[in-house]
C-alpha cells in the first residue's frame, strides 16, 4: 500500500482539547487517601483504630460495671461469664478498666502523635533547611529542653496545677517532639541538598512551600515510624507520671497504669498484666499497619 | 570547619551552663529538700544540718559556689550518701552503666539494622510482616514487662542465666536484650522504612542495570543511604542508655548511674541531681555533635556550614 | 483477741525457730547466709544513721552498752554491770575489757568521746535526739551550751562509765542498744569526720562482725570479728548483705537459692510464700494511720471524724487487701511496748477498742453533724505518697466510705517531697501516714502530738493531752508514769485527730535453716548468734 499525501489531512487545532486533563486533576493528598485505601492491611489498622476508639467511647456505658466498683470477695478472679476479663486484686472488672483506660490511652496517643507531627516536624523541618546559625540555635534549644530532667518539670507541675489529664498532656507537649525534631532536622539536612529542591528554587517556590511540599513528603518514611513508635512510649511515660502522682486520680487508671499495678503480681495472675498489655500491642499494630500504608501512600516517589 | 568545630564546642559549655542554672532553679522550687523526712527534725537539729551543708545560705550563693567548685571539676558531697562524693558516684556508676548501654546498643544494631534491611527488600513478604510484627510488639511491651519476664523465665524457671547483679559476662545478657529491645524494633522500622526509600532511587536502578549484584547494591549503596535516620536516632539513646536506665538497673539490681539519675531527685539530693544532669547534657551534646560530624561523612552532600560562611 | 493471739503466736513461733537449739539440729558445713538490707545505706556511721538498714549493717559491727536479748530487754554487753541511782537520774556503768576490731582496747572515754560527738552541733546528727536524755544533752546541740564538760556523760576511769540524765528515763537501758549510742573508734573518725567508713579498711567497731567488701548499691560481705570478746558465739562464717531495692528481684533470688531472707515480698505472693512455709511473720512496732486536717471543713467536726473512723472494715482490708497478718487497730499505741508493771503490754492493759467500728452510730454521727445519709458532704480527698500499697489501701478505703456512708471521695498521689509539703502545710483533708517507733516506749508514739511536735501535722492541739505528756517526763514511777500516758491517749481517740487502721508486721521470707539471729520490733536484726542447718 502506498501512502500518499491527500490520504492525510491536518488535524484541527484544539487548544482547548490539547489542555484538558483526562485524568480528573487529583491533588497530592487525593492520591494519598486512594492509595491508602488500596492497601489492605493500612485499611485494617484504621478500621481496629476506629473500632477500639467506640469501644473507649460507648464500652463503658454497656458495662454493668463501674471502673470503680470493688467486690473484695471476687479478688483476682480469672475469667468468667460474670468478668469476661476477670477481676483485679480489689475486684473491679477488669474488662470495664480496659475500656476507660482506653479512653485516657488513647488520648494520650493521639495527642503524642499530634505534637510529633505538628511541633516535632515543623520544628526539625525549620532547623534542618534554615541551617547554620538558625539550626545551632534550635538544636541548642532542643539539647537544653532534654538535658533538664523531666521529672523536675513533673514535679513543678504537680504543684502548680490540679491533678488530671491536662497536666500529662502538657509534660508530653514539653518533651515529646524533641526525638521528632532531631530526626525530621537530619533527614532535611541531607534531602535539601537534593536536585529537584534546588529545582524548585529556581522556579521561585519561597522557603514554607519547599519545606512543606518538597522536603517533608520527602521524609515522610522516617517521620511516621517515629511518630508511630513513640505512641507506646507516651503511654508508658502516662503511665510513670501517674503513677508518681501527676495524672488522672486512682482508681481511674489507663492501660499503662493498668499493666504497671499488675506486674507485682503476674506470677500469681498473668491475666492482669497480660489483657492490658494485649490492648497495647492490638492498637500499636493498627497504628503501625496504618503508619505503613500512610507512609507508602505520602511518599511521592511512590506516586503513580 | 575549624570555626564550626569551635563554635560547637563553645556552644556545649553555653547548653551545659543552661541546663544547670535550669536545674538549680527548678530544684530548689519544688517542695522538700534532702533533710526533709517522714519524721521531722526538731528546729535546732535542722538548723545544724543547714548549717553543716550551707543550705542556709542565699540561693544565689549556693549557685555561686557550686558553680566555683564545678570549674575544679568538684561536683560536691551528695546530701543522701554521706561521705560520698558526686564524683565518686558517676565514677562508680557511669562505668557500669556504660558497659551496660553499649553492649546494649550494639546488640540493638546488630539485630534491628539487618532485620530492617530483609524486611524491606522482601517488602510485603512474610519475611517483611515476621520482622515488623516482632518488633512493633516488642515496642509496645514497656521494657519492665519485657525485663520481669526474662528474669522469669530464664533466670528463675530455666536457670539458665543468674537473676541479677552484676560482674560476669553472663549477668549482661538478660539486662542488654531488655534494655535493646526497644531500640532494636526502633532500629528495624526506622531501617525498613528508609531501605524503601532508598531502593526507589535512580542510582540504585542505575547499579542494578550496570550489572552490580543485589548483594554489592545493598552493601555499597543501601546501607550507607538509608542509615541515616539511624544514627540520628543514635545521638539521644546513646546519652540516654549509657547514663543508665533507671528501669532496667533496677530489676536487675546493676549497680549503674540510672538509678542516681532518677533517685536523686525523689531524694532532693541537691548535689547529685546537678552533678548527674549536667554529665548527662555534657554527654549528649558531645554526642549529638559527633553525630552531626558523621552526617557529613555518611552523606557528602550534607553542609552543616553554609558556603558562604 | 483472737488477733492478739496470733500475733503472740507468730511472735512465738518466729523465736522457735531463731532462738532455739535442739540437740538434733546437725549444722551446715558452710556457715554462711545472706539477707536483703534492702537499699544502699545512706551511711555506717551510726552516730548519723537514720534508718532501720543502716542499723542493721551497724548493730552487727558494733556493741554498745547493752544489746538486747530475744525477748528485747536489754542485758549486760560491753558494760558488764550497772547501779541506778535512786531517782533513776543517773547510772554508772562498768565497763569490760573489750578489744576494738583492730586489736586496740576500747574504754570508757570512747563511749564519752562518741556520745558527745553525736551531740556537737557540727556533726548534724538526724538522731541526736536520743542522746537529749542526758543532762544538757539538748541544750550543748542546740548550740545553747557550748561547754561539751557538762554534758552529763564522763569517763570515770577507763572502765567506769557515769551518765547523767535530764529526767528519769525508764527506757534508757534500751537506747544503750541504739546505732546513735554506738561507740566509734576516734582515731579514723578525727581523720574523715564525714566519710571515714566509706573506706572499709577504716571502719574500725567492736561488734559480732566487720565488713570485708562493700559494692555500692549492690552487696557487702561481712566475716566475724576477731576481737570481739564473745567471739565464741559466733557462727557464722560469712554474712551477706545485699542492697537491692527491687523485692520482685529479691524474690527471685530467694526462689534460685542466691538469696535466704528478705522483707517485704510482693503482696499477691504472700498467700504462696506462707503456703511454701517462707514466710515469717515478727512483731514491728508501728501503726499505719489516716490524719485528719481539723482546721478543714469538714472535718474539723469531730463527729464526722468519728463517723470516718467507725466506717471502715480492717479486718476486711487486711484480709483481702494488704494481706500481710497485720492487727486492726483500734487504738493508736501498737502492741509490744511496755506499760507501769515489769512484763505488762501498753496495749493489752488499754485495751484494743477504744474505736468500735458500727455503721449504724457512724451514720448518726454523721447525720448529727448536718450529713444525713452523706448529703450536702462535701467530696472528700485523701491524699497518699505514691505507692502501690498506699493506692490500694485508699481505694479500698475511698470504696467503703462511699459505700457505707453515701459520700464522694477522691484520691489524690502526690510525689513524696510534695506530699510531705501538703502535709507539712495543712494542705489536705485526710493523708495517709505511717509511724515506726524509734524505741520501744509508748513515748515515741504519743509525744509526735503534742501542739508544738513537728510531726503534728493535723492542726489539732489540746491542753491537757500537752500537759499530760512533758508532765509524764518528770514522773520516776512507771505505774504513774503509764497512767498519764494512758489518759493521753484517751484523749487522741476521744479527739480522733488520727484514724489507726492497722499495726504493722514485719514479713520475714525466710528459708527455713536460718537459726539463731534474733529481729528486734524495730525492725533491727541481730545476727550474732545466727547459724545455718544442714540443708540440700
Amino acid at each position: 500500500m502506498e501512502y500518499t499525501a491527500d490520504m492525510f489531512k491536518p488535524v484541527e487545532k484544539d487548544i482547548e482539547g490539547a489542555e484538558a486533563i483526562v485524568r480528573p486533576s487529583v491533588t497530592y493528598w487525593q492520591d494519598a487517601w486512594r492509595r491508602l485505601k488500596q492497601n489492605r492491611l493500612a485499611m485494617i489498622g484504621l478500621w481496629v483504630i476506629v473500632i477500639i476508639t467506640l469501644i473507649a467511647v460507648f464500652g463503658p456505658v454497656l458495662s454493668p460495671y463501674s471502673y470503680s466498683d470493688q467486690s473484695l470477695f471476687d479478688q483476682n478472679m480469672y475469667v468468667s461469664k460474670e468478668h469476661w476479663l476477670g477481676t483485679d486484686d480489689l475486684g473491679r472488672d477488669l474488662l470495664t478498666r480496659i475500656m476507660y483506660g482506653a479512653r485516657i490511652s488513647l488520648t494520650v496517643g493521639f495527642l503524642a502523635s499530634l505534637i510529633n507531627l505538628t511541633v516535632g516536624v515543623v520544628y526539625g523541618g525549620v532547623s534542618g533547611y534554615y541551617g547554620g546559625h538558625i539550626d545551632n540555635i534550635m538544636m541548642r534549644i532542643v539539647e537544653i529542653l532534654s538535658g533538664i530532667p523531666l521529672l523536675l518539670y513533673v514535679i513543678l507541675l504537680m504543684v502548680v496545677l490540679k491533678p488530671g489529664l491536662q497536666n500529662i498532656l502538657i509534660a508530653l507537649g514539653l518533651v515529646y517532639w524533641l526525638g521528632m525534631a532531631r530526626i525530621v532536622r537530619g533527614q532535611i539536612l541531607s534531602l535539601k541538598e537534593q536536585d529537584y529542591v534546588l529545582a524548585a528554587r529556581t522556579i521561585g517556590a519561597d522557603n514554607s512551600r519547599i519545606i512543606y511540599k518538597h522536603l517533608i513528603p520527602n521524609a515522610m518514611g522516617p517521620i511516621i515510624v517515629t511518630a508511630t513508635l513513640n505512641i507506646p512510649q507516651a503511654i508508658f511515660t502516662e503511665a510513670f507520671l501517674s503513677f508518681i502522682g501527676l495524672g488522672v486520680n486512682a482508681p481511674m487508671a489507663s492501660w499503662g497504669v493498668l499493666a504497671n499495678d499488675a506486674l507485682p503480681s503476674f506470677r500469681s495472675y498473668p491475666w492482669q498484666l497480660f489483657f492490658p498489655a494485649i490492648a497495647i500491642s492490638i492498637t500499636m499494630l493498627a497504628f503501625n499497619f496504618l503508619g505503613d500504608g500512610l507512609r507508602d501512600a505520602l511518599d511521592p516517589k511512590q506516586r503513580k | 570547619m575549624g570555626g564550626y568545630v569551635l563554635r560547637r564546642l563553645i556552644s556545649v559549655f553555653l547548653v551545659v551552663f543552661v541546663v544547670a542554672s535550669g536545674t538549680f532553679v527548678l530544684m530548689h522550687t519544688i517542695p522538700g529538700g534532702p533533710f526533709k523526712k517522714e519524721k521531722a527534725l526538731p528546729p535546732a537539729i535542722q538548723r545544724n544540718i543547714e548549717e553543716r551543708y550551707k543550705l542556709n545560705d542565699p540561693l544565689w550563693k549556693q549557685y555561686a559556689d557550686y558553680l566555683k567548685n564545678l570549674l575544679r571539676g568538684d561536683l560536691g558531697p551528695s546530701f543522701k550518701y554521706l561521705g560520698r562524693s558526686v564524683n565518686d558516684i558517676i565514677r562508680d556508676g557511669f562505668p557500669v552503666s556504660a558497659a551496660l548501654g553499649a553492649w546494649a546498643i550494639l546488640f540493638a544494631l546488630v539485630v534491628g539494622v539487618p532485620a530492617g534491611i530483609i524486611s524491606a527488600l522482601n517488602q510485603n513478604k512474610w519475611q517483611d510482616n515476621a520482622v515488623m510484627a516482632i518488633a512493633i510488639i516488642g515496642v509496645s511491651v514497656p521494657n519492665f514487662v519485657i525485663a520481669t519476664l526474662l528474669m522469669y523465665v530464664f533466670a528463675v524457671k530455666l536457670r539458665w542465666l543468674p537473676v541479677a547483679m552484676w560482674g560476669t559476662p553472663r549477668h549482661v545478657i538478660l539486662p542488654m536484650i531488655a534494655l535493646a529491645g526497644f531500640p532494636a524494633a526502633f532500629f528495624a522500622r526506622l531501617m525498613r522504612s528508609s531501605t524503601l526509600d532508598v531502593l526507589s532511587q535512580d542510582y540504585i536502578r542505575t547499579a542494578r542495570a550496570k550489572g552490580l549484584s543485589w548483594y554489592a547494591v545493598v552493601v555499597k549503596h543501601v546501607v550507607k543511604n538509608a542509615i541515616l535516620p539511624v544514627v540520628t536516632y543514635l545521638g539521644p539513646l546513646v546519652a540516654g542508655i549509657l547514663t543508665g536506665s533507671f528501669v532496667v538497673e533496677n530489676i536487675f539490681a546493676i549497680p549503674g548511674l540510672g538509678r542516681y539519675y532518677v533517685t536523686s531527685i525523689y531524694n532532693r539530693d541537691y548535689t547529685t541531681i546537678m552533678g548527674v544532669t549536667i554529665f548527662y547534657s555534657a554527654f549528649l551534646v558531645l554526642v549529638n555533635f559527633l553525630v552531626d560530624i558523621t552526617y557529613g561523612w555518611i552523606d557528602p552532600r550534607i553542609k552543616l556550614v553554609k558556603a558562604k560562611e | 483477741m483472737r488477733r492478739l493471739m496470733s500475733v503472740l503466736a507468730c511472735f512465738v513461733v518466729l523465736l522457735m525457730i531463731t532462738t532455739a537449739s535442739f540437740a538434733a539440729e546437725t549444722l551446715a558445713k558452710k556457715q554462711e547466709l545472706s539477707f536483703n538490707v534492702g537499699t544502699e545505706p545512706e551511711t555506717l556511721d551510726p552516730a548519723k544513721s537514720t534508718g532501720v538498714p543502716e542499723a542493721i549493717i551497724e548493730l552487727n559491727c558494733f556493741e554498745g552498752l547493752t544489746r538486747m536479748d530475744e525477748k528485747n530487754v536489754p542485758q549486760p554487753a560491753i558494760a558488764e554491770s550497772w547501779t541506778v541511782s535512786k531517782d533513776g537520774k543517773t547510772y554508772v556503768f562498768k565497763l569490760r575489757k573489750t578489744k576494738w576490731s583492730n586489736g586496740e582496747p576500747l574504754t570508757a572515754h570512747d563511749f564519752e568521746w562518741s556520745w558527745k560527738r553525736a551531740l556537737a552541733p557540727e556533726t548534724a546528727a538526724e538522731y541526736a535526739t536520743q542522746l537529749w536524755y542526758i543532762k544538757n544533752g539538748q541544750a550543748y546541740n542546740e548550740g545553747e551550751l557550748k561547754d561539751a564538760s557538762k554534758v552529763g556523760v564522763r569517763a570515770v576511769d577507763d572502765y567506769t562509765l557515769e551518765v547523767v540524765l535530764e529526767n528519769p528515763t525508764t527506757y534508757f537501758l534500751q537506747l544503750c542498744n541504739f546505732p546513735t549510742l554506738m561507740p566509734v573508734n576516734r582515731k579514723v573518725v578525727e581523720k574523715n569526720p564525714e566519710g571515714w567508713f566509706q573506706d572499709i579498711k577504716n571502719y574500725i567497731g567492736n561488734g559480732p562482725y566487720k565488713i570485708v567488701k562493700w559494692d555500692h548499691s549492690a552487696v557487702m560481705e561481712l566475716v566475724p570479728n576477731e576481737n570481739y570478746w564473745r567471739r565464741d558465739e559466733v557462727k557464722l562464717s560469712k554474712l551477706t548483705l545485699y542492697l537491692i531495692d527491687n523485692r520482685q528481684t529479691a524474690l527471685s533470688m530467694f526462689e534460685t537459692g542466691q538469696l535466704d531472707w528478705f522483707d517485704d515480698p510482693p503482696i499477691s505472693e504472700i498467700p504462696r510464700l506462707e503456703k511454701e512455709g517462707s514466710l515469717f511473720r515478727s512483731p514491728y512496732i508501728g501503726t499505719y494511720y489516716y490524719m485528719f486536717n481539723v482546721t478543714k471543713k469538714p472535718v474539723d467536726d469531730v463527729r464526722v471524724r468519728k463517723a470516718l473512723t467507725m466506717a471502715i472494715d480492717r479486718q476486711m482490708l487486711i484480709d483481702r487487701v494488704t494481706r500481710g497478718g497485720q492487727e486492726p487497730a483500734l487504738a493508736y499505741v501498737p502492741f509490744g511496748l511496755a506499760d507501769g508493771k515489769p512484763g505488762a503490754d501498753f496495749r493489752t492493759v488499754g485495751g484494743n477498742d477504744y474505736i468500735k467500728e458500727n455503721l449504724a452510730v457512724a451514720k448518726k454521727l454523721l447525720a448529727d453533724a448536718g450529713y444525713p445519709n452523706g448529703k450536702g458532704f462535701p467530696t472528700l480527698t485523701i491524699l497518699y505518697n505514691t505507692s502501690e500499697n498506699h493506692k490500694k489501701i485508699a481505694e479500698a478505703i475511698q470504696e467503703m466510705w462511699k459505700k457505707n456512708l453515701g459520700i464522694n471521695v477522691q484520691l489524690t498521689n502526690q510525689e513524696w517531697g510534695v506530699y510531705l509539703a501538703s502535709r507539712d502545710e495543712l494542705n489536705y483533708e485526710v493523708a495517709r501516714a505511717g509511724w515506726i517507733g524509734d524505741y520501744m516506749d509508748p513515748m515515741t508514739f504519743l509525744d509526735m502530738w503534742t501542739t508544738t511536735n513537728g510531726n503534728n501535722d493535723t492542726g489539732w492541739s489540746n491542753k491537757t493531752y500537752d500537759n499530760l505528756i512533758f508532765g509524764s517526763f518528770k514522773v520516776a514511777d512507771s505505774i504513774a508514769r503509764a497512767k498519764m500516758l494512758h489518759q493521753a491517749e484517751d484523749i487522741l481517740m476521744n479527739e480522733m485527730p488520727i484514724m489507726p487502721i492497722y499495726f504493722y508486721v514485719n514479713q520475714n521470707v525466710m528459708k527455713p535453716w536460718v537459726k539463731g539471729a534474733v529481729r528486734s520490733p524495730l525492725g533491727f536484726i541481730d545476727f550474732r548468734g545466727a547459724y545455718v542447718l544442714e540443708h540440700k
